[in-house]
């Protein structure tokens, strides 16, 4: 029967192509992790870089990014949850309301490198903050924002409405139902989605070039007007910029970078398993 | 009794914007004059502030690119602006060759990206056994997860001596080159939405299609794909969006030499867009010099662009559900 085999060829087909997609990704963190794995040890993680860089450690680099998603979290958490907060339990279907989910649809579109030439308009320039660990934590929060905004509301809204007349029904207020009733439901979806905007933003490069990033520092920075190195700025200035650079010690920065990031993607997905299994609704 | 639960059910389950909170404003505001405290009051404040935080922010990016890059128009002569030639060192600010980079490299990525996206969204939702998508699905979003630096970097070290022996080309930095990195770095927005309207689509759909004697492909193809036929296209429109506003990848794979396509050889020549542009350049010009503002007027061109796009995206979405309510009511 023909309508059998074209069957039988376009899923064929199909297969072909999700396996097409699959295969790069297996290849490039094996890869990373087969080349990188050699350059890594106790010194590569803890000392600073030696010989124009092509030598010594990651340590202010590794420094850097966690300084930089910690202040990514400290601006995009309270502002995001807010935010999602608003629409779930506040927003009524107005046009306010609109505006707000098409400004978010659009924020999470802007182009990373958009976001740094606004960084260094608004916070580097305009508010003369300088190239510092505080321009580039706003300018990464504010693209971290939409992510953080549209999963924590998709964890609210999954709060059953039940829960709610509940909590009205035994006299609570608004603000009361949300603090004990649906945030502490709510909250690890919540955390996945923070983790996840937090992951976007620790391996962002285009925010932070003009906003925080330095080609090499001596010393780790003391204060967040201070610039940084970063990771992904680091394997960017050392795969492009460097010349002679020793092939490991790009592929232990990419490995570097690759495990900081996806441990937190890793840690994001634990999180999401275990409290569905565990949901009583 | 019965009918608080009646409405617990309904409106648990309706995805309608604001309804959780419609619903019980009435009990809410009766509740309001006996326990509302200071602090719950500031609290509330606090969060109606944030809540309108992405509109003032996207005012507020508009504003600032608006600010430095419009001057770009009045210190260069319109002539050189959409002359071909960009060589800012000596004044030759040709933003059309970068706006042509960006598209050759988009459409280019956009065509590989659409149908492979689909394919493996439709395997996916469709054919994968469960096993199978349990451990595909964490995948896909492992792709989007990998920083583009990474992929950049390893596009330069692997993917572009790989291209320039197998087409036998003087350069594998390549417009080609940059298409199939972003082809690749599309599909996780795409396959993740198509996904989402390929289950949206109700088995009954699917039951009446297989009751009729149709194949599973054939329902696939004939009845499923066509239902979600708009959701496919907000798909593309994120993926596009998704492609043009890619930077560090492009940058490092694509050669970023600044000419004007002319016709399909091009496509295995070097290529320069307005993201790598941007990154390229802004850390090198003087503050407040022509260059300065003409880079932010590329970044208002990229801003204004994704921001159609998006538009056009979330229009789509809105009339779809639009759509849904009406035929549902």
């Amino acid at each position: 029967m023909s309508r059998q085999i074209a069957q039988r060829i376009a899923f064929a087909l199909i297969t072909a192509a999700a396996i097409f997609v699959i295969i790069p990704i297996f290849f490039i963190v094996g890869y990373i992790v087969f080349q990188g794995l050699g350059a890594i040890n106790w010194e590569f993680l803890s000392a600073f870089p030696r010989d124009g860089m092509k030598a010594g450690g990651l340590l202010p680099a590794i420094v850097g990014t966690l300084l930089l998603t910690a202040g990514t979290a400290i601006v995009a958490v309270p502002l995001g949850v807010g935010a999602a907060i608003y629409l779930s339990e506040y927003a009524k279907d107005t046009t306010t309301t609109r505006a707000i989910r098409i400004a978010i649809v659009n924020l999470a579109g802007i182009p990373s490198v958009v976001y740094g030439l606004f960084g260094l308009g608004l916070f580097v320039i305009f508010l003369n903050f300088g190239t510092s660990i505080l321009a580039g934590s706003l300018t990464l929060g504010i693209m971290t924002l939409p992510i953080i905004i549209s999963t924590a509301e998709e964890a609210l809204r999954a709060v059953p409405q039940s829960f709610r007349l509940v909590s009205t029904s035994l006299g609570g207020t608004r603000w009361q139902t949300i603090y004990r009733v649906v945030l502490p439901q709510a909250l690890p979806g919540i955390i996945t989605g923070v983790i996840l905007g937090l992951e976007r933003a620790a391996g962002e490069t285009a925010p932070i070039l003009f906003t925080v990033a330095a080609f090499f520092l001596p010393q780790l920075p003391t204060s967040i007007l201070d610039q940084t190195m970063a990771l992904p700025y680091h394997l960017f200035v050392i795969s492009t910029q460097v010349p002679g650079m020793p092939l490991s010690i790009q592929y232990g920065t990419a490995l570097v970078l690759l495990v900081f990031v996806l441990s937190m993607n890793l840690i994001a997905t634990l999180i999401r398993r275990h409290y569905r299994h565990q949901r009583v609704w | 009794m019965t009918k608080t639960q009646d409405t617990s059910a309904s409106s648990s389950s309706d995805p309608k914007s604001g309804a959780a909170a419609e619903a019980l404003t009435p009990i809410y505001e009766m509740h309001r004059s006996q326990a509302s405290s200071l602090l719950e009051v500031v609290i509330e404040r606090a969060i109606q502030t944030s809540g309108i935080s992405a509109v003032v922010l996207v005012a507020l990016i508009f504003l600032f690119l608006i600010k430095e890059g419009v001057p770009a128009f009045f210190e260069i002569p319109l002539s050189s602006l959409f002359a071909a030639r960009w060589y800012p060192i000596e004044d030759y600010f040709g933003l059309i060759s970068l706006v042509a980079g960006s598209l050759l490299v988009t459409v280019g990525a956009a065509a590989m990206s659409l149908p492979l996206g689909l394919a493996t969204a439709v395997f996916i939702a469709e054919i994968a056994p469960s096993w199978a998508r349990d451990f595909l699905k964490p995948f896909v979003e492992v792709l989007a997860g990998i920083p583009s630096v990474v992929i950049g970097f390893m596009g330069m070290l692997v993917l572009a001596p790989f291209v320039r022996t197998a087409l036998d080309i003087p350069t594998g930095l390549t417009a080609f080159t940059g298409m199939l990195v972003l082809a690749w770095m599309a599909l996780p927005t795409i396959v993740s939405v198509v996904e989402d309207v390929l289950d949206s689509v109700p088995k009954t759909y699917r039951d009446a299609g297989l009751a009729l004697g149709l194949t599973r492909w054939q329902t696939i193809w004939r009845i499923v794909i066509p239902a979600g036929r708009t959701g496919i296209l907000t798909a593309l429109m994120l993926g596009i969006g998704r492609a043009i506003g890619e930077t560090m990848t492009v940058m490092m794979v694509t050669g970023n030499a600044a000419r004007i396509p002319t016709g399909l050889a091009d496509i295995f020549m070097p290529v320069r867009t307005m993201t790598a542009t941007i990154a390229a350049e802004m850390g090198e010009v003087a503050q407040g010099s022509a260059h300065y503002h003409v880079l932010f007027a590329v970044g208002l061109v990229l801003f204004l662009i994704t921001f159609l796009v998006n538009l056009m995206a979330a229009v789509v979405v809105f009339r779809q559900t639009k759509r849904a309510e009406r035929l549902l009511s």
